[in-house]
């Protein structure tokens, strides 16, 4: 239950936790200690993003020059304007395809963990618990041990180097199936499903009408965790692809930095194209926070 | 992570046997299952299987060096191959060194900043959380680009730093870079097991502490005490995802690859089957990435064991 109410936003009441009601036990040197350790790790956690900030708006030359965590001429405009113009925007391309891999793969992922993790929480048929321990193991079996026998196997059917070879594994989430099995079983109640079925609907125009809407909170955790694996997968468009205008967007600046010794000027653009990668998933991270926690207090939780 | 799913699987069980029996109940959950399932066979199960078969094969050159290649069937030639491979050998060693010291160190890290947030002492909490969180949210390409910059001797200002205070660090250098490399994946996780231990935290009813506090218990002492015990299955989480990111551990050495010599192309064993799949070995390619999923899920598995059990005794 503690999930469903996360998800909803609310906090849990812990008044003791919060700061607002502070034991007398709590001396100033107690305070003060912790401060200090918990701002060096803020500093440590935020200084190397600051100077990625910093450096996106240097010139190549202040870029090697100057003291890097500080300011030195302002050349943003003419960094973005190189990094877009580059090789016919290229990296214009790797932004979109990143976000189709991310995105639709992240969208269709989720819609078949939640049906799957659905059927598992509100159906009893033989074989059940098989069936989610087989998918349990998947779980165990990270991206990058997968991606070069999918390559093996989309080599000898020749399919390598396309967009499905990418995007087709991706919308694969074991994960996905155990954390929505979760969430069905406490936000989708039995008697809801039964009032649907005595009311004539069919158990797929149940779930779609009813069950999603229920499971939806939920849906949105599932889809932020898969969206950030798919978009941090490195190993897999690696093996996959050749073709530049297939690359997302952490392949793409892979490349240009391996390539830097050829092209020194690629240095600017490998760290501005960073920046700007960065900032859209940073913002959504943080905007969208409450869903990461329930899926984390999921994955943790255990009473 | 085992105690969730039996919790769950209670409920449907108990109503299916209050309802009268429906047969089209009984149909209905391979259509939601099946459209999971198709995929997750293709792309999950077959590519094992496939990479199983293949490894039992070895390619040979007939008709000399322009001849083409047959693949003949070898058993488990190129698993003795792969466990004979000095290389690959050192690859796994250098992997479970990195484990042993940076899994404890970067947990550790992450459940004093879980246990500071939780307690009565700190301020700015919310600031800090979402600080914490934010590396989690960089791509391991891009954290590895980025800390590849700040080790650069020719570009970094933490370098600039130390030469002031007169120290002289290498970080690419081959006795350092592996403790680099940590430190980047320290960076990138700690913010987000740190949020998985806090959550388990945040969890815990108040009134457990209040008796501690009666007792005259210090926030520390009811954090080592009781909290740390508390929190336990969120540490086994955390820890066994580490241990298969560590085994798995490639971004990061293939990044570095490029502005550091002391990375060779077995620097772990995932570079080391990559670099074999690059050189068109796709047998031993194979075997190496089978031997590698196959330890990966027999450490994982073992240690969820071993937890589970330690916390039943």
């Amino acid at each position: 239950m503690s999930i469903l109410t996360d998800t909803a936003g609310a906090h849990p009441a812990r008044p003791a936790a919060d700061g607002r009601a502070r034991g007398p036990r709590d001396n100033r040197a107690a305070v003060v200690m912790a401060t200090v350790f918990l701002v060096l790790a803020a500093v440590y956690m935020l200084l190397p993003v600051f100077w990625l900030l910093v450096s996106a708006t240097k010139s190549q030359g202040d870029l090697v020059d100057s003291f890097g965590f500080w300011f030195s001429g302002f050349h943003l405009g003419e960094n973005l304007k190189a990094l877009f113009t580059r090789e016919d925007g290229v990296y214009l391309h790797w932004l979109l395809n990143s976000l189709l891999y991310a995105g639709l793969g992240a969208a269709v992922g989720t819609l078949l963990s939640s049906m799957a993790g659905y059927a598992l929480a509100k159906y009893t048929f033989r074989g059940r618990e098989l069936v989610f321990s087989v998918i349990l193991g998947g779980v165990l079996l990270p991206a990058t041990a997968l991606a070069l026998p999918l390559f093996l196997m989309f080599a000898k059917l020749d399919a390598t180097n396309t967009f499905w070879s990418v995007f087709l594994p991706s919308i694969v989430s074991p994960f996905g199936v155990y954390l929505s099995r979760i969430f069905a079983a406490s936000s989708v109640p039995d008697e809801v499903i039964e009032a649907a079925r005595i009311d004539g609907a069919g158990e797929m125009r149940t779930f779609f009408t009813i069950a999603l809407r229920l499971m939806s909170p939920a849906m949105v955790t599932i889809f932020l965790f898969q969206f950030v694996v798919i978009w941090n997968n490195f190993l897999l468009p690696l093996v996959m692809l050749q073709d530049e205008r297939l690359y997302p967007v952490t392949l793409g600046l892979f490349t240009w930095q391996s390539q830097v010794s050829r092209d020194p000027q690629l240095q600017i653009l490998t760290v501005t194209g960073s920046l700007v990668s960065v900032v859209p998933i940073v913002i959504a991270f943080l905007a969208l926070q409450r869903y990461w926690r329930a899926g984390l207090s999921a994955g943790a939780v255990k009473s | 992570m085992t105690a969730v799913p039996t919790r769950t699987a209670a409920a449907p069980a108990a109503t299916s046997r209050t309802s009268p029996a429906r047969p089209r109940r009984q149909r209905g959950h391979w259509l939601f299952l099946l459209p999971f399932l198709v995929p997750f066979t293709l792309f999950t199960v077959v590519p094992v299987g496939y990479a199983a078969y293949q490894s039992l094969f070895r390619t040979q050159r007939v008709g000399g060096t322009f001849g083409h290649t047959t693949s003949v069937f070898a058993g488990l030639h190129q698993y003795r191959e792969v466990l004979s491979d000095p290389d690959f050998t050192r690859s796994v060693g250098r992997v479970l060194l990195f484990g042993i010291v940076q899994i404890p160190v970067m947990l550790l890290f992450a459940l004093v900043l879980a246990l500071l947030l939780d307690s009565t002492v700190a301020r700015l909490k919310r600031f800090f959380r979402v600080a914490y969180f934010v590396p989690y949210g960089i791509p391991g390409v891009i954290a590895a680009l980025m800390w590849g910059f700040l080790y650069d001797p020719r570009l970094s200002p933490v370098v600039d730093v130390l030469h002031k205070v007169g120290a002289h660090p290498d970080f690419l250098g081959s006795g350092s870079i592996l403790w680099s490399m940590a430190n980047v994946v320290t960076w990138t996780y700690t913010g987000y097991n740190m949020l998985i231990i806090y959550a388990a935290l945040q969890a815990i009813p108040a009134d457990i502490y209040e008796a501690a506090r009666m007792d005259g218990a210090t926030g520390a002492a009811i954090a080592w005490r009781i909290k740390v015990p508390i929190v336990r299955p969120a540490l086994v989480l955390t820890g066994v995802f580490s241990i298969i990111g560590t085994l798995q551990l490639f971004t990061e050495p293939q990044v570095f690859r490029s502005i550091s010599t002391s990375v060779t192309s077995t620097y772990t064993p995932n570079l080391a089957a990559y670099s074999l799949a690059a050189g068109d070995d796709y047998s031993e390619a194979a075997a190496m990435s089978v031997t590698l999923a196959l330890a990966t899920f027999i450490l994982s598995f073992g240690f969820l064991k071993l937890s589970s059990r330690k916390a039943q005794a």
